[in-house]
């Protein structure tokens, strides 16, 4: 499987994702130049972390008008499948192609630590072959990561099972204490309607290493090896 | 003509300076060149009063690939990869503009690792506030917290280590100090060193603005608060993250012949090094240069401090290639000039010539200075002052101050701050931040890693310049080498008073002939450094504070070992028994003062143990270490055991060597010794190693699970309790 990972100016997760797919999913994969207009090529898309265009106006707010994101767009409508991470959340949420808003951290800090997250569902491209109730052990580092819908839109998510991971004890069980910026229910990612575009806020990318801390993000990156396949041939 | 007073004051030269520098010119400067003397002739860029000293330290070794001089040094790790690595100051604009002030610090270091070719892949920082009690310091200290995170998070350098103190030395003269460790094929590093008569010279990123003019002079000066209005630079992180990609990228190329930052005196500095060093001319033409606002002259062009901005000499035939590089980015570049064979610095506005001066009078003209140190009387006596003759800790007062010791800021938890920097980012970092004592980045490719770390006891220092460079040194090296590191180098940032006061100098001097010896004895060769004084305010100055970041290489990064200890661990101390309360965190907190004197220093002890504690961890027998540093013993265990575990201690085989004193047990403190952790099967093993190595080994007690801290079977506090204190010393 081929992976493509989008660098706007100012992203910085392109690395981590780089070297995820490249050493840890041992994947071939190549980065994506954000004045491209085609992605052509690939069978999957990560939208890193960072800060594109410095984050100035709103996170994600500039770097959705990037030519390439228009190639983007058409790949996620084709049912490619995307995982958009930290400020690719950022950017898929401005974008119109995730739900919700990102709003500063309830306390207004960075914050960078390791947290708990649980897969709520195994239907979309990067959670297929997940059980629900996994517990995932995942980086974060985000100052603008509370996920914030209405309680409307929030019931509208439920319903269509959008919501694909949120933070937990390291048990598995809710723990307001475990919400590190103040999300909505706790929610730490989400999908499309379609599940093959996901987003979240923590790193996946940065844990393939037990070295590092943890590889559970593995399990993320490579369930799009499952289902991405499938999508890929479909479209 | 007569140059005024107020115009000498406004460059920060004085009238002998001047007379030198007509005698030089033959002539009368004009005012550019006047300013640039000014700039050039500083501390901050021509180290007037430290570079006679500087020549004590060791700059030399088997994996030194480049030494002081460059923007910053390199040492060889094998397999080709260079380290670059440096620190710098950049504590009075922090001063005055504490979030700007610290990001343009980070700004400015990570600017000359990349320059150097290197791929930046970690960042340290090492401050030094007054008491957080002052609303005035929580605001500095808040800002420059905010400043470093921002800044380095946004470029996507993980920031993994560095050290905190809080004295009330620091009130109005705060030190930040930032580290950036970077790596480089040994092959392809870049210097600031301009050749080919015809190259071409361009400057590429921010545009130029009036911001920063004259901080190098100002940062010379004493009272930041008052010298430094107007002259803070802003920072733009995201402008440098596409600069430092465009640079690395255009460094593959071959059409690279030089490349210097902007940086301090700008333009003014970068220009002079590159052909001074070179030992070719420039000629550049101010109106090349694209600016930020209308009206600007050349004098404010040549001392604008704009930051994000890098000159670049390239050969002709490939500038089309290289502007490329810069346009994909997005970055704008102009050629502004040209290198000559005169060794002449030419600045042109235009047709008119404001300046024409050889690079060698800016640079080693540059007057020096040897003063007369002379001990402060006050220190002298605060020294000499018996601690022995306080009385002693009581057996019923041990958990209060060691709840006092816990909680106070120089001890407490950093977690509130570390948690604010990005430290996972890059995929490298293998300790993070107050995992171990020093961090543990892995070289990715490679089965090695660095660990890294800063450190410097600044009461030590005051106390005794001498002893506490000394300590400065091997501190921070057995810091790396409690992580089973061996430490190869160091960089040092040496953050003093004013060198015109002889008590002053007297500290400079003596500190740098204590860190020299130290980095000597531990073969650990100064690299690169930067010099900081001047750090005065209302007549006072900060405490004598020679920062040092040492880099150590682990060869096989799955050795490493962090601080925590497993439950049936024995804790063993290895290293020196007696310590003492002599310029102790404990004789600050419990009776108020800096005073005695500072714990002995014995070079060769300390290469013992750092020696036998990094053999210990290659072979695996230990899974945890530990320094004893400002607390002492008991504070060390406790920074060993996570909230969950408890620990018998028994520290009677210490009691003799201490004087049978509480105090100096429990809470003084001592260099070359280290709490070690292993399982109960390695316990002879270790013994038998030690006594090979000339190195005391004592068993001081064991981990369990009970969560209770007892000691020598009198006292017992649960951990939960202290962790309670340790975590909250930071909040407000």
């Amino acid at each position: 499987m081929r992976f493509g990972v989008v660098t706007f100016p100012g992203s910085n997760g392109d690395h981590d994702a780089l070297s995820a797919i490249e050493l840890g999913l041992q994947q071939e994969v190549a980065p994506v130049w954000h004045k491209d207009r085609s992605v052509d090529g690939f069978d999957a898309l990560i939208i890193p972390g960072g800060f594109s265009y410095g984050d100035y106006l709103r996170a994600g707010a500039i770097a959705r008008f990037s030519p390439i994101m228009e190639a983007v767009t058409d790949f996620a409508q084709q049912g490619g499948p995307i995982l958009g991470i930290c400020n690719g959340f950022q950017v898929l949420a401005e974008a119109g192609l995730a739900p919700g808003v990102l709003l500063r951290n309830a306390n207004l800090s960075f914050s960078c630590r390791w947290v708990h997250t649980r897969v709520e569902t195994g239907r979309t491209a990067f959670s297929n072959g997940l059980q629900p109730g996994t517990v995932l052990r995942l980086p974060i580092a985000h100052g603008e990561g509370r996920f914030f819908v209405t309680p409307e839109e929030l019931a509208h998510l439920e319903e269509r099972q959008q919501i694909v991971f949120r933070y937990c004890d390291e048990y598995g069980n809710d723990d307001p204490l475990a919400n590190p910026n103040g999300s909505t229910d706790s929610i730490a990612g989400v999908c499309n309607e379609r599940g093959n575009v996901v987003a979240l806020m923590p790193h996946p990318e940065r844990a393939y290493d037990p070295l590092l801390g943890g590889d559970e993000g593995l399990q993320i990156l490579g369930a799009v090896l499952r289902s991405g396949v499938e999508a890929a041939v479909g479209r | 003509m007569t140059i005024t007073t107020e115009a000498l004051r406004e460059v920060a030269l004085t009238r002998v300076e001047y007379d030198q520098v007509v005698e030089l010119l033959g002539r009368e400067p004009r005012p550019v060149e006047l300013g640039m003397f000014g700039a050039m002739w500083s501390e901050h860029c021509g180290y007037k009063n430290s570079r006679p000293l500087l020549k004590k330290f060791p700059t030399t070794g088997p994996r030194v690939v480049q030494g002081p001089g460059e923007n910053a040094g390199v040492v060889d790790i094998g397999d080709g990869i260079g380290i670059a690595f440096k620190i710098e100051s950049h504590n009075h604009p922090s001063a005055v503009e504490p979030y700007q002030g610290a990001a343009t610090g980070v700004g400015g270091i990570v600017r000359d690792i990349f320059t150097m070719g290197a791929r930046p892949i970690a960042l340290l920082n090492s401050l030094r506030f007054g008491s957080l009690d002052s609303p005035r310091t929580r605001y500095i200290f808040d800002g420059v917290v905010g400043g470093i995170g921002g800044y380095g998070n946004c470029l996507g350098i993980p920031t993994v280590a560095g050290d905190i103190f809080f004295d009330d030395s620091y009130t109005g003269n705060p030190l930040v100090n930032a580290m950036c460790v970077g790596v480089v094929d040994n092959s392809a590093i870049m210097r600031a060193k301009a050749s080919g008569v015809g190259n071409l010279v361009v400057l590429v990123g921010a545009d130029t603005g009036r911001d920063g003019i004259h901080g190098a002079t100002f940062a010379s000066v004493e009272n930041p608060e008052e010298s430094h209005r107007g002259v803070i630079q802003v920072g733009n992180p995201f402008l440098e993250k596409l600069l430092l990609e465009a640079c690395l990228e255009v460094l593959q190329t071959e059409h690279v012949v030089a490349m210097q930052d902007l940086g301090a005196a700008g333009l003014t500095s970068s220009v002079v090094e590159c052909a001074s060093s070179g030992d070719v001319g420039i000629e550049i033409d101010v109106q090349k240069v694209t600016r930020r606002e209308q009206g600007m002259n050349a004098y404010e062009v040549m001392l604008s401090e704009s930051q994000e901005r890098m000159l670049v000499v390239v050969r002709e035939e490939g500038l089309e290639d290289v502007r490329a590089i810069f346009d994909r980015w997005d970055l704008h570049s102009d050629v502004i000039g040209r290198v000559t064979g005169d060794g002449n610095v030419c600045i042109m506005d235009g047709e008119a010539v404001e300046v024409n001066v050889p690079a060698s009078f800016f640079v080693d003209q540059c007057p020096t200075y040897v003063r007369d140190g002379i001990e402060s009387a006050r220190i002298a006596n605060a020294r000499a002052f018996d601690v022995d003759s306080l009385p002693d800790l009581s057996r019923e007062d041990v958990g209060d101050a060691l709840h006092a010791l816990m909680a106070s800021p120089n001890i407490c938890s950093r977690e509130p701050v570390v948690q604010t920097y990005d430290h996972t980012i890059m995929s490298n970092t293998v300790l993070p931040p107050l995992a171990g004592d020093a961090a543990v980045v892995r070289i990715k490719g490679t089965n090695k890693a660095i660990a890294v770390k800063t450190d410097c006891n600044p009461r030590y220092v005051y106390l005794d310049p001498y002893v506490g460079g000394m300590h400065a040194v091997a501190e921070a090296a057995r810091n790396v080498s409690c992580t089973g590191a061996k430490p190869i180098a160091l960089t040092n940032c040496l953050n003093f008073g004013s060198p015109e006061k002889p008590e002053g100098y007297y500290q400079l001097e003596r500190a740098v002939s204590g860190m020299a010896d130290a980095a000597r004895a531990l073969e650990t060769p100064v690299v690169s450094g930067n010099v900081s004084l001047y750090n005065e305010s209302g007549n006072e100055a900060v405490f004598p504070t020679p920062t040092v970041g040492v880099v150590g290489l682990i060869e096989d990064v799955s050795t490493a070992v962090g601080m925590t200890a497993s439950s049936g661990a024995v804790l063993l101390l290895a290293g020196q028994h007696s310590a003492t309360i002599g310029g102790s965190e404990y004789l600050k907190q419990r009776h108020g003062m800096t005073a005695g004197a500072p714990p002995s220093l014995d070079l060769d002890l300390e290469i013992r143990v750092q020696k036998f504690v990094q053999d210990a961890i290659a072979s695996r027998m230990v899974h945890a270490a530990h320094d004893t540093s400002e607390g002492g013993l008991l504070v060390a265990v406790i920074e060993m055991l996570d909230g969950s575990l408890g620990s018998a201690l028994d520290f009677s085989c210490l009691a003799s060597e201490n004087g049978g004193r509480l105090d100096r047990l429990y809470f003084g403190e001592a260099a070359s010794r280290i709490i070690i952790a292993a399982a109960p099967t390695q316990v002879e093993a270790l013994r038998t190693l030690a006594e090979a190595a000339d190195v005391p080994l004592a068993e001081i007690g064991r981990v369990n699970t009970s969560g209770v801290l007892r000691m020598d079977d009198a006292t017992s506090i649960p951990i939960l309790d202290l962790h309670d204190s340790w975590a909250s010393g930071l909040k407000r």
